[in-house]
């Protein structure tokens, strides 16, 4: 019995997890702002999963039926023409936004927004939902997606954003991860992703340019690749800024040749989403053709339109300027001249647009690189990054902060703490003092962006530090740390310095969801999820219970001599004890017993303490480490 | 190399067992350990001396980052994620100071006991004054690509040159003249981001 026990040892990182089943499985999601993919990755060979009819590409388009389903995909886009008002399509441009962010993003808005403060919410088949809940409706449709396909649970992904999504979005788009059942095992860059899936496929080294013009954001990243590392050096975009922004020139240049013929109409939302539509149809015809007809119908009367290609490269060009103004900042900050870059990978769906293929060639003085499906190279990154993460890899993604992080001093001015291009994690520490006697409490305003002024930022969260112990003015030191962690995600810590006190930090984040808020979504969109928490809850059990046997095991393997026989017998006994309760779901039995082992071996820990600590003293351990090291 | 300094045994959080101080990895157990209260140099196995190899610097930092990184602890317990977050943190932020000539002379300033430079606004050197002001306007009037080509050849010398002295005053142990180098060495930095700018200008024009 006791020998079956020492022979489990096994090397650490290649123990699977107990229980782990097929649930383990993570796929890789590209959520964008027209249309999303799912893929996996087995042995390095990423594939995409598609439809019957060979398509990979889900449209970001959600229908709500009458009874409050959602209807996502190809179906609900056809919704789109018979029933606009039932239909969202583009809500990635509304993650982490404002009502105010959402006004400015373009004239026309084919959303009815509703009046509010914080995130902005939308008015669709008579119900009022946050992007974040109509993000969460794509991401299960494609969670059924990939189980329907792949005969098994998916409950885990990778999930893309672009580098210049802020904070606000990154977290909305979390959120939306965990309505729809998604543990998001990391955010990745589309940028960084893209360069992942480009970079293995074609063993590329170098120092590597990303342009990224999805359906409604624009990101550039200039990236080194070498032997596996995949080193983001400088990163730059515009989150609102895109495909749509196309569309929705177009539709501007029709809608000016309607109103020379009708005068003045009043067009409504759906009227709006319809025509838009037509834009894009436009667009997309001016990719092949010279010129194209078209017909706009509403208020009962019907216009014909035509465009030619040189029409639409005139109305485009002011938008890819603005692209190629921020390839320019990107290089810059990078240290990078153009013709230092030895390729260009083209990302996303805009950049079939002949001018912008034209602009960035002029730009770099080299075609760009267009041998890869720029739809669904982000969503190959990311399968392949989500086998990295589950069953490992020897590739290295190292990311920057897109955004300076500061916060607001004296006269409304932003004092960076975080400059932007900064390599992920990163934590920094900034001190506070109090300014009246006995203040106890402290408001902070955290800001991203990279202006002078609080009111040209985007504001991200204003924080209240609590219970600071009653010192006089000047006195208390806070310190408080800044976090952005490899998912470029904003965590905050305080501390009194001189008292060691650690200070509460209440978060009230500008554009995001409340915990009670996410809470209260969390139970309407799930049934079982007080069920699902436990089984989260039991799963942890689990893996910290596998961690300490292999902890105890490891140890006993090394210093079981340590022990008499008596002790040894003693501890397996508690290890056998433990490995059987593993199996139960009872994740109090299971701590309890973790508990139980850990006082059983805490005087075997301080007899290892003590020869380890001889061994120190006789210089014995140096040479043995040495070794260690080497070997 | 995953180990940087050698100094106390303490108790590995995860097996209990001796861990020595700067250890990354417990040796019995292999649980990831606090990156510890250690200087950049050590971080990385080197001796505080401002010569440093660069690009071994930056093999080092990839390597420790492939053992290090939060991607590689996706599977693990909340404690030792927030552990591999905490060590990737501690070598990125080691690693940039390091890399950069002027932010390692000016750590290592402080980490020898010295006034860094960082805090100094003021430059009181007349020569460098001097310098620094005719420099600039050279700069302001060119208008050529050559011209800005000849100004930033020269200050990328000038910074060549002003490292190599900050090495030498280093291992001579004349700090007030590293620090003296070291400021100069900022002006030199600033100078070059400048042609930088100006020949972007003159470039996208």
């Amino acid at each position: 019995m006791i020998e079956t026990v020492l022979l489990q040892i096994h090397e650490p990182g290649e123990t699977p997890l107990p229980h782990a089943g097929d649930s383990d499985l993570a796929v890789g999601i590209d959520l964008g702002t027209t249309n999303s993919v799912v893929a996996v990755s087995n042995d390095e060979t990423p594939e995409v999963l598609r439809d019957e009819n060979g398509s990979g590409l889900v449209p970001s388009v959600v229908a709500y039926a009458p009874d409050g389903s959602a209807i996502v995909g190809q179906l609900a886009k056809q919704l789109l023409l018979m029933r606009p008002e039932t239909v969202i399509s583009s809500v990635k441009r509304l993650m982490g936004r404002g009502l105010q962010d959402v006004k400015s993003i373009s004239g026309t808005l084919p959303f009815e927004v509703i009046e509010g403060e914080g995130m902005v919410r939308l008015k669709v088949s008579g119900k009022e939902l946050t992007p974040v809940e109509i993000s969460a409706d794509i991401l299960r449709a494609l969670k059924e997606r990939s189980e329907d396909q792949l005969k098994q649970k998916v409950e885990k992904a990778v999930i893309t954003v672009p580098a210049y999504f802020d904070d606000a979005a990154r977290t909305a788009t979390k959120d939306a991860a965990k309505l729809a059942g998604l543990q998001v095992l990391r955010l990745v860059n589309e940028p960084t992703a893209a360069a992942l899936a480009y970079g293995l496929d074609k063993e590329a080294e170098g120092l590597y340019a990303v342009y990224d013009l999805g359906g409604g954001t624009f990101d550039i990243s200039l990236l080194r690749m070498e032997k596996g590392v995949f080193q983001v050096k400088s990163t730059g975009g515009d989150a609102s800024l895109g495909g749509d922004d196309f569309d929705h020139a177009i539709l501007e240049y029709f809608l000016t040749e309607r109103r020379a013929k009708f005068g003045e109409e009043k067009l409504t939302t759906d009227d709006v989403k319809i025509a838009l539509v037509t834009g894009r149809m436009a667009k997309e015809c001016l990719t092949e053709n010279d010129s194209g007809d078209f017909v706009l119908e509403f208020n009962g009367q019907s216009s014909k339109h035509t465009i030619t290609r040189e029409k639409f490269d005139e109305l485009a060009a002011p938008l890819v300027d603005r692209t190629i103004d921020i390839c320019r900042n990107v290089l810059e900050d990078g240290d990078t001249f153009p013709d230092e870059v030895k390729g260009i990978v083209l990302v996303g769906g805009s950049t079939r647009v002949p001018l912008v293929r034209k602009r960035v060639g002029d730009f770099f003085g080299q075609p760009p690189l267009s041998d890869i499906n720029p739809d669904e190279v982000v969503a190959v990154g990311a399968a392949l990054q989500a086998e990295a993460l589950t069953v490992g890899s020897d590739n290295l993604l190292l990311d920057v902060t897109p955004l300076s992080l500061g916060i607001e001093t004296m006269g409304g001015i932003v004092e960076k703490v975080i400059p932007r291009n900064t390599p992920i994690p990163v934590a920094k520490a900034q001190e506070f003092t109090t300014y009246q006697d006995g203040q106890s409490a402290m408001a902070i305003h955290v800001l991203q962006g990279e202006r002078e002024m609080v009111d040209q930022n985007r504001s991200l969260a204003r924080f209240i530090l609590k219970g600071i112990p009653p010192m006089t003015a000047g006195a208390a030191r806070i310190r408080v740390t800044f976090s952005v962690d490899a998912d470029g995600l904003l965590t905050v810590g305080a501390e009194e310095v001189t008292t060691g006190v650690s200070q509460e930090v209440a978060v009230k984040p500008s554009y995001g969801l409340s915990d009670e808020e996410m809470a209260h979504m969390l139970r309407d969109s799930m049934v079982h999820a007080k069920e699902d928490m436990e089984v989260r809850l039991l799963t942890e059990a689990r893996v910290e219970a596998k961690r300490v046997m292999e902890a105890v095991y490891s140890a006993l393997h090394i210093d079981g001599k340590l022990l008499n026989e008596d002790e040894r017998a003693h501890i397996n006994v508690v290890l056998n004890k433990l490995d059987e309760t593993i199996a139960s779901d009872d994740r109090h039995t299971i701590n309890a017993m973790v508990e139980e082992l850990d006082r059983e071996t805490q005087v075997f820990a301080q007899r290892r303490m003590d020869k380890g600590i001889e061994e120190a003293l006789t210089g014995v351990n140096v040479a043995k480490l040495e070794s260690a090291i080497e070997s | 190399m995953l180990k940087n300094d050698k100094s106390s045994v303490h108790p590995c959080w995860s097996c209990k067992g001796p861990v020595s101080g700067g250890d990354l990895f417990c040796e019995t157990c292999h649980a990831v350990q606090p990156p510890g209260h250690i200087d950049h140099f050590s971080r990385f196995g080197l001796q505080k001396a401002y010569s440093l190899d660069v690009d071994g610097l930056e093999r080092s930092y990839f390597e420790l980052q492939r053992h290090l990184h939060p991607d590689r602890f996706a599977n693990k317990t909340p404690k030792e994620k927030t552990l591999s977050q905490q060590q990737a943190v501690s070598l990125n932020e080691a690693f940039e100071v390091l890399k950069d000539p002027l932010k390692r002379a000016d750590y290592l300033l402080s980490v020898l006991g010295m006034t860094g430079i960082s805090h100094d606004h003021t430059v009181n050197d007349p020569v460098l004054l001097m310098e620094a002001m005719e420099t600039r306007e050279a700069l302001m009037e060119a208008q050529s690509v050559d011209t800005v080509n000849a100004l930033s050849d020269k200050a990328r010398r000038d910074v060549r040159d002003c490292v190599r002295a900050i090495a030498q005053a280093f291992d001579q142990e004349q700090y007030d003249e590293a620090r003296k180098l070291a400021l100069r060495l900022k002006y030199l930095t600033k100078l070059l981001e400048e042609t930088r700018q100006h020949k972007a200008r003159l470039v996208m024009k």
